[in-house]
C-alpha cells in the first residue's frame, strides 16, 4: 500500500525549485534594503520602501507556498497519483497572479502591506488609486485560485489512493496499530484540508473588499475582515512549514540509513494540529479588545499548544536519527538540521508573544518578525534551499567542500544573528513597518543590515549552485 | 518588565536548544546501537512534551489573571475618561494634559483606517497598547505611575506617513 513509487524530480518540480530560489533571493535583497533604510544607510523614499516591504511580505508568502508546494508535490507523488497538469495550472495561476501584484505595486504605487488590512487598500491617500489596490488583490486571489486547484488535486489522488482523509491522516493505525500511512502522506492530508479551507476563506475576504473598492456601499465590518484576514493569512504561512518539513521526513532518513517511522503520537500530533492551526489565529488579534474575550483566551491557549506536538516529535525525531546515525554530512543534511534548529528557536518567541500580557508591549514590534524569520528564514526556507539542493544532486548525497561548509556557516550565523536583531529590537519597542527609524534606533538596523548582508551573499552562493545543478542535465538532455 | 522577560527565557530557551543541537551533531559520527538511539529518542520525547506542558499550565493560568481587556459595562468610579481617534496620518486626543496616579480610560478608535494606539513610556519603552479600529471603539484602562512626556506612536501599518503618527500626552503630578 505504502509502496514508494521511486522517480526523479520532474518537470514542474524543477521549475517551481528554480523559481522559489530566484524569488528568494529577490526577496532577501529587498529584506537587506529596507533593513538598511532604517539604519539611514540607503536614502529609500518612504512610499518606495513600503511598496518594497509590501512586495517582501506577500513574495516570501507566496514562494514559500510554491517552494514548499514543491517540496509536497515531489514527495507526494511517489505515494499516489498527482496529475502533472495541475502542477503546471497552479504555476500558471502563480505567474499571471505575480505579474499583476508586481504591476499593482510598483507600477500602481500599492503598499498596503501584504496583509491588505480592510480598509486600507482603499485609503491610499493618493499613494495609490483603486486599479492599483483591484491588481493587488486580484492577483493574490489568482495565486490563491491556482493553490486551490493544487490541493483539489492532491486531495483527489489521497482519497482515490487511502479511501478517505481518515485513513490518510492515520485514525485507523491508532486503532488496529497496523498499516500507517507514511508520514509525507499524513502532513500532506493536514496541509490539503487546512489550505482548502484557509484559501476559501481568503478568496471570500478578497472577493468582498474588490468588491467595496469599487462599490463602497458595500462595507465590510473591519473586525469581521480582519479575523477572516488572519485565518487565511496564518493557516497559508504555517502550512508553508508543514509542506518544507516533508523534505525532512523524506531525505534525511536517506543520510542517517534510519527510517522516519510512523507511531501513535505523530498521528496524533498531526490530526491535532489539523484542529488547532486553524483556531490559533486570534492571536493575531490580542489587541483588538472588542473581539471577543473568549477568542483572546483561546488564542492565547492554542499558542502555546498548537505549536507543540507536530514540532516536539519533529525536533525529538531529528535528533534521535543523527545521534550516532554515522550520518553522512553534505550540504543538503546540514541545511535539513538547520531547518528543524530554526523551526523551533522560532517558535519560542513566538508562543511568548502569544501571552496576552507579552503581547500588550511587542505586538507589532520588531519582535514579531524576528520570530518568524527564525521559523521562516532559519526554517521553511533553510527546508526549501535543502530540496532544491538535493534535487540539483539527483537525489544524492554529495560531497562536502570547504566552500559548502563556509557559505553553511556564514549563512546560519548571519540568519540568526538577523533574526536575533529583530527580537532585541522588539524588546526595545522598536515598530514594525516603519519607513524612518528615530535616532535612538538607527544601531540596532546598521547592524541588522550587515547580518542581511551575510545571508545574501551565503544564499546567493547556495542558490547560484544549486540552479546550476537544476539546469544542467536539461540543457544536456 | 515583560520585554525583558520575554528576551530574557526566550534566549535561555533558544541557547539550551543550540547546546542540544550541538551535542547530538558532535556526536552524529559513530555509529551507534539504532535500538538503543530509538528508546532513548522516545524517552527524550515523553520529557519534552510533559516538561514543556507542566511548565506551561502555570504559565498560562498565572498570565490570564491580569488581561488588560476593560469591560465598557464596568464603570471605575473617578476614572478619566479619555477619547482618542486615529486619523490618516495624526491622532485626535480630547485631553493630553493626565494625572499620575488615577484610572484613565482611553476610548480609542479611527476615523479612516486601522491604526495602532501605543503609548510608550519617557524611556521610550511601550507601556501598553491597543488598536484604533475604524467603527469599533476599543476600551483601554491604564494608571500612570510616574510624570513625564509620554508618546503615543501608531503600530499599525496604516499608509506612507505611518512613521510620523506620532503625539505627545503629558502625565503630570497633581
Amino acid at each position: 500500500m505504502n509502496m514508494q513509487n521511486e522517480m526523479p524530480a520532474v518537470g514542474a518540480v524543477k521549475v517551481y525549485a528554480a523559481i522559489s530560489g530566484v524569488v528568494i533571493l529577490l526577496m532577501m535583497l529587498f529584506g537587506l534594503v529596507m533593513r538598511m533604510t532604517q539604519g539611514q544607510i540607503l536614502p529609500i523614499e518612504p512610499n518606495v520602501f513600503y511598496q518594497l516591504m509590501t512586495a517582501h511580505g506577500i513574495g516570501m508568502v507566496a514562494i514559500a507556498g510554491l517552494g514548499g508546494s514543491a517540496v509536497m508535490w515531489h514527495f507526494l507523488g511517489k505515494y499516489v497519483n498527482l496529475r502533472a497538469g495541475f502542477a503546471w495550472a497552479n504555476l500558471a495561476f502563480f505567474l499571471t497572479g505575480v505579474v499583476l501584484v508586481l504591476g499593482g505595486i510598483f507600477l500602481g504605487g500599492f503598499a498596503a502591506a501584504w496583509t491588505f488590512l480592510y480598509p486600507l487598500p482603499a485609503n491610499g491617500m493618493g499613494m495609490w488609486g483603486k486599479h492599483a489596490a483591484a491588481a493587488y488583490m486580484g492577483g493574490v486571489l489568482l495565486v490563491g485560485v491556482g493553490m486551490l486547484l493544487f490541493y483539489l488535486e492532491s486531495a483527489r489522488a489521497i482519497i482515490r489512493k487511502y479511501g478517505s482523509f481518515a485513513k490518510a491522516l492515520g485514525w485507523h493505525f491508532l486503532k488496529s496499530g497496523q498499516d500507517a500511512p507514511p508520514a509525507t502522506v499524513i502532513a500532506s492530508t493536514v496541509v490539503t484540508i487546512i489550505n482548502i479551507i484557509a484559501i476559501l476563506i481568503g478568496a471570500v475576504i478578497l472577493t468582498m473588499m474588490l468588491i467595496n473598492l469599487y462599490v463602497p456601499e458595500i462595507a465590510i465590518h473591519p473586525l469581521l475582515a480582519k479575523n477572516l484576514i488572519f485565518l487565511f493569512g496564518h493557516v497559508f504561512i504555517n502550512s508553508t512549514i508543514y509542506m518544507a518539513v516533508i523534505a525532512v521526513y523524506e531525505i534525511l532518513p536517506k543520510y542517517t540509513g534510519r527510517p522516519w517511522n510512523v507511531y501513535k503520537p505523530f498521528v496524533w500530533a498531526w490530526s491535532a494540529t489539523c484542529l488547532m492551526v486553524l483556531t490559533v489565529y486570534p492571536h493575531h488579534l490580542l489587541m483588538d479588545y472588542a473581539q471577543p474575550l473568549w477568542m483572546h483566551i483561546m488564542g492565547q491557549i492554542v499558542s502555546y499548544t498548537s505549536s507543540l506536538p507536530v514540532l516536539a516529535l519533529t525536533l525529538t525525531a531529528t535528533l534521535g536519527s543523527i545521534y550516532r546515525s554515522n550520518i553522512k554530512w553534505d550540504l543538503t543534511s546540514a541545511l535539513l538540521v538547520l531547518s528543524i534548529f530554526g523551526w523551533s528557536a522560532g517558535v519560542i518567541p513566538a508562543v511568548i508573544d502569544g501571552t496576552i500580557a507579552v503581547n500588550q508591549v511587542m505586538h507589532n514590534t520588531l519582535w514579531v518578525p524576528g520570530h518568524f524569520h527564525l521559523y521562516l528564514l532559519l526554517g521553511c526556507v533553510t527546508m526549501i534551499l535543502a530540496f532544491t539542493n538535493w534535487i540539483a544532486n539527483k537525489e544524492q548525497a554529495a560531497g562536502f567542500s570547504g566552500l559548502e561548509k563556509a557559505m553553511l556557516w556564514v549563512f546560519a550565523i548571519s540568519a540568526f544573528a538577523y533574526a536575533l536583531m529583530f527580537l532585541l529590537s522588539g524588546q526595545a519597542s522598536v515598530p514594525r513597518r516603519w519607513a524612518v527609524h528615530l535616532p535612538e534606533w538607527l544601531a540596532y538596523s546598521q547592524v541588522a543590515s550587515l547580518f542581511a548582508a551575510g545571508v545574501v551573499i551565503s544564499a546567493m552562493a547556495i542558490i547560484v549552485r544549486a540552479m546550476g545543478g537544476i539546469i544542467r542535465p536539461a540543457r544536456q538532455a | 518588565m515583560y520585554q525583558q522577560v520575554a528576551w530574557i527565557v526566550s534566549i535561555v530557551l533558544i541557547a539550551l536548544l543550540a547546546i542540544a543541537f550541538f551535542y547530538v551533531v558532535k556526536h552524529s559520527g559513530r555509529e551507534g546501537n539504532g535500538a538503543a538511539v530509538a528508546a532513548a529518542t522516545g524517552r527524550w520525547r515523553g520529557r519534552l512534551l510533559w516538561g514543556v506542558t507542566l511548565l506551561s499550565i502555570p504559565v498560562v493560568a498565572y498570565t490570564l489573571t491580569e488581561l488588560p481587556y476593560a469591560r465598557s459595562a464596568i464603570a471605575n468610579l473617578g476614572t478619566v475618561e479619555v477619547q482618542a481617534k486615529g486619523y490618516q496620518w495624526y491622532w485626535e486626543i480630547s485631553q493630553t494634559k493626565l494625572p499620575v496616579g488615577k484610572p484613565i480610560e482611553f476610548q480609542v478608535t479611527s476615523a479612516d483606517v486601522n491604526h495602532g494606539f501605543a503609548i510608550y513610556g519617557p524611556d521610550m519603552k511601550i507601556v501598553t497598547q491597543t488598536q484604533a479600529m475604524p467603527g469599533v471603539v476599543n476600551v483601554l484602562r491604564h494608571t500612570f505611575e510616574q510624570p513625564g512626556t509620554y508618546k503615543i506612536l501608531c503600530l499599525e501599518y496604516c499608509g506612507v506617513a505611518h512613521h510620523s503618527m506620532m503625539t505627545e500626552l503629558h502625565v503630570v503630578a497633581q
